[in-house]
């Protein structure tokens, strides 16, 4: 079974995803970060493909992909380094990217290879869901892997009803229409919207994303989906960190337990 | 018609909406309203009426007898650089801020490169009273800094693009990140026929009065509305869809496309997508894009700020693949002895993106009764200081 859908079955809350970029602050930290993450309890490690161009992202993921790049990280060594990282951490493991590195690649090659390194799911923001089910999904399905498609609060209901049919694990909920690590400050409007979401009883649950930076916010949009996902703050916290592992148990522990 | 796109969005295998949920919303109310918009008598009277009235349509078909005689052919100018603001860019900025206010969105953003964009865009908001931002690089800000100028006299903020190469690419994603943040106040006008469906097919039909005009001149200046030989230059290709619009179907009518080398096709330093590209994805469209092995996206180099971006939109990547465009390329140096020649002969300095169409009439095999028709996108007011610095005259 992939291990998204063993996750959800054994815990429907509270679930803490973290975001980082491959390859960054050092090329290899990746497998020492996913190893300290899952050491620290997170629940589900989230890898991102590093590209030029990231649209959808703030300054700090910005940067961090720029960095990663400087760094020489490509979609072949994300991939070893996968492999690697999976011969001792047992969390599912979703990469997640812009489509122009993975198209590259090839999606028929890139799902098998994802597949064999052990990861679960893929979060592509710029794959259109027509896109996704001409093109992708065939080689998503034989390689068990998860399409997990994202959700904002101008997305119309009849949209979310379509997207959480063609969507498999969980949705990824986009707290407030903004690019990633924007401030917000989940009041009114926003809670509104997950409000809204919970009450539609979708098939999937839905973790919430962007602009959730620290334990209150967490704890906030926990109260609505089944967790929820930190990537800029995190960025930050490698940015800055003397000794890496304990700064991110650390985290961790003070994201779910504040 | 064979070049106009599908239900989905695509010219052939190119094009699409390749954008994150934040803005599908956006671009989806866009999509599902242009058509009727654009196609309603009110809004095309409107249109027209600022067209002819504002930007000083139709612009001339001018016949340029000394550089017909040079290159041994009847060359026309589409004098697109006499249109209010230097550039072909109004037509399109006039449309869409038309369209805008249909939608009821009250604030404008663009994007620019070489700044005609910003211009126009800047132009048309304080036409309107809408507010203006636009982006634009860093770099691209210090290389063409009368534009920013003209930009912030007509009362529109630019903010600097500071990522990246700081150029047209690097103002493209920040204006695309703003509007994720901004998603229901705020239209994005794109500048040229690049972004997700439905932008490419809609700047392509607000430029294509260009060649609507080019048909009825030749026809009362030589009794025949159809060229030999249409040229034009080629970034994202906003000028060249317009000028080609109404010859796509009429095959016998040959489409001259000219890119940017930079400082040659095999340097590294140039932004010749048809010859350097692969097929990718970037700004909400699949297209041909200059990129490495692994889809990183390289940044383009040309002297002409308008020119360098690392794509070409999907409908000139579909006329490129289908072999309807011949695209060729100029350098540098091969633009600027363009631009000096066209001042010579015929008392139009160019600007250096329209120069690069210049510099392809001699890489042309032309006949003395070949008709050519060279769209003469803008004029070179913006770039004197790149003449002056580049300095050989």
């Amino acid at each position: 079974m992939n291990r998204i859908h063993e996750l959800f079955k054994r815990k429907n809350k509270n679930i803490l995803s973290v975001f980082f970029t491959a390859g960054f602050p050092k090329l290899d930290d990746t497998k020492t970060i996913a190893i300290a993450l899952e050491k620290a309890g997170a629940d589900i490690i989230e890898i991102g493909i590093p590209f030029s161009d990231p649209v959808a992202d703030g300054p700090v993921i910005q940067q961090s992909n720029k960095t990663a790049l400087d760094n020489g990280m490509n979609v072949k060594l994300l991939l070893k380094q996968v492999t690697e990282i999976r011969k001792t951490v047992k969390l599912p493991i979703i990469l997640m990217g812009y489509l122009n590195p993975v198209m590259q690649y090839g999606v028929e090659k890139f799902c098998a290879e994802a597949k064999q390194a052990g990861v679960d799911g893929l979060i592509l923001p710029d794959l259109p869901i027509r896109e996704y089910e001409t093109e992708c999904k065939s080689f998503f399905h034989i390689n068990d892997l998860l399409n997990i498609f994202l959700i904002s609060p101008t997305t119309s209901a009849q949209r979310i009803i379509e997207i959480d049919k063609a969507s498999s694990g969980f949705i990824y909920a986009v707290s407030a229409s903004s690019t990633t690590g924007s401030k917000t400050d989940l009041s009114g409007e926003q809670e509104n919207y997950l409000q809204k979401l919970k009450g539609m009883k979708l098939k999937n649950p839905f973790l919430v994303g962007f602009g959730i930076s620290n334990c209150a916010a967490f704890s906030k949009v926990c109260r609505y989906g089944a967790g929820a996902i930190v990537g800029s703050a995190f960025i930050n916290l490698l940015k800055n960190t003397s000794s890496m592992e304990e700064d991110i148990n650390r985290f961790v522990k003070e994201m779910m337990e504040g | 018609m064979k070049y106009t796109i599908d239900k989905n969005g695509y010219y052939g295998k190119f094009g699409g909406s390749f954008i994150p949920e934040m803005l599908y919303p956006n671009v989806e109310e866009l999509r599902l309203n242009y058509q009727a918009i654009m196609q309603s008598p009110e809004f095309k009277n409107e249109f027209q009426y600022l067209l002819r009235h504002y930007v000083g349509r139709p612009t001339p078909l001018f016949f340029a007898a000394r550089l017909s005689e040079k290159y041994r052919a009847k060359i026309f100018l589409k004098r697109e650089d006499l249109c209010h603001t230097g550039a072909h860019k109004i037509n399109n900025t006039i449309g869409q801020i038309l369209l805008a206010r249909r939608l009821g969105k009250g604030k404008i953003i663009a994007e620019t490169g070489a700044g005609q964009h910003g211009v126009a865009t800047a132009t048309v908001c304080a036409l309107m009273g809408m507010d203006c931002i636009v982006y634009m690089g860093k770099l691209d800000m210090e290389r063409q800094r009368p534009n920013v100028e003209r930009m912030r006299i007509l009362g529109a903020r630019v903010i600097a693009a500071t990522s990246g190469n700081m150029t047209l690419k690097d103002a493209t994603n920040e204006a695309m990140r703003h509007w994720i943040n901004h998603p229901t106040d705020t239209h994005y006008i794109i500048g040229s026929v690049v972004g997700p469906h439905p932008y490419p097919d809609m700047v392509a039909q607000f430029q294509s009065v260009i060649s609507e005009e080019i048909k009825n001149q030749l026809q009362n200046d030589i009794g025949n509305p159809y060229p030999d030989y249409v040229v034009a230059c080629v970034g994202g290709g906003s000028n060249a869809a317009g000028a080609y619009y109404h010859f796509l179907n009429d095959e016998h009518v040959q489409l001259i496309g000219v890119e940017a080398a930079g400082k040659g096709v095999n340097t590294n330093e140039s932004a010749a997508t048809t010859a350097l590209g692969k097929v990718g994805i970037l700004h909400g469209s699949k297209s041909l894009l200059m990129q490495t092995e692994d889809g990183q996206v390289i940044e383009p180099y040309s002297i002409s700020a308008g020119l360098d971006y690392p794509g070409i939109g999907p409908l000139h990547a579909h006329l490129f693949d289908v072999g309807r465009v011949q695209f060729i390329n100029a350098t540098d140096d091969e633009a600027m002895n363009a631009g000096i020649e066209l001042s010579r002969l015929e008392g139009i300095i160019p600007a250096i993106e329209s120069a690069h169409a210049v510099a392809a009439l001699s890489q042309l095999t032309l006949s003395e009764e070949d008709v050519v028709v060279l769209n003469l996108s803008g004029r070179g007011d913006k770039d004197l200081e790149t003449y002056i610095k580049w300095g050989r005259y």
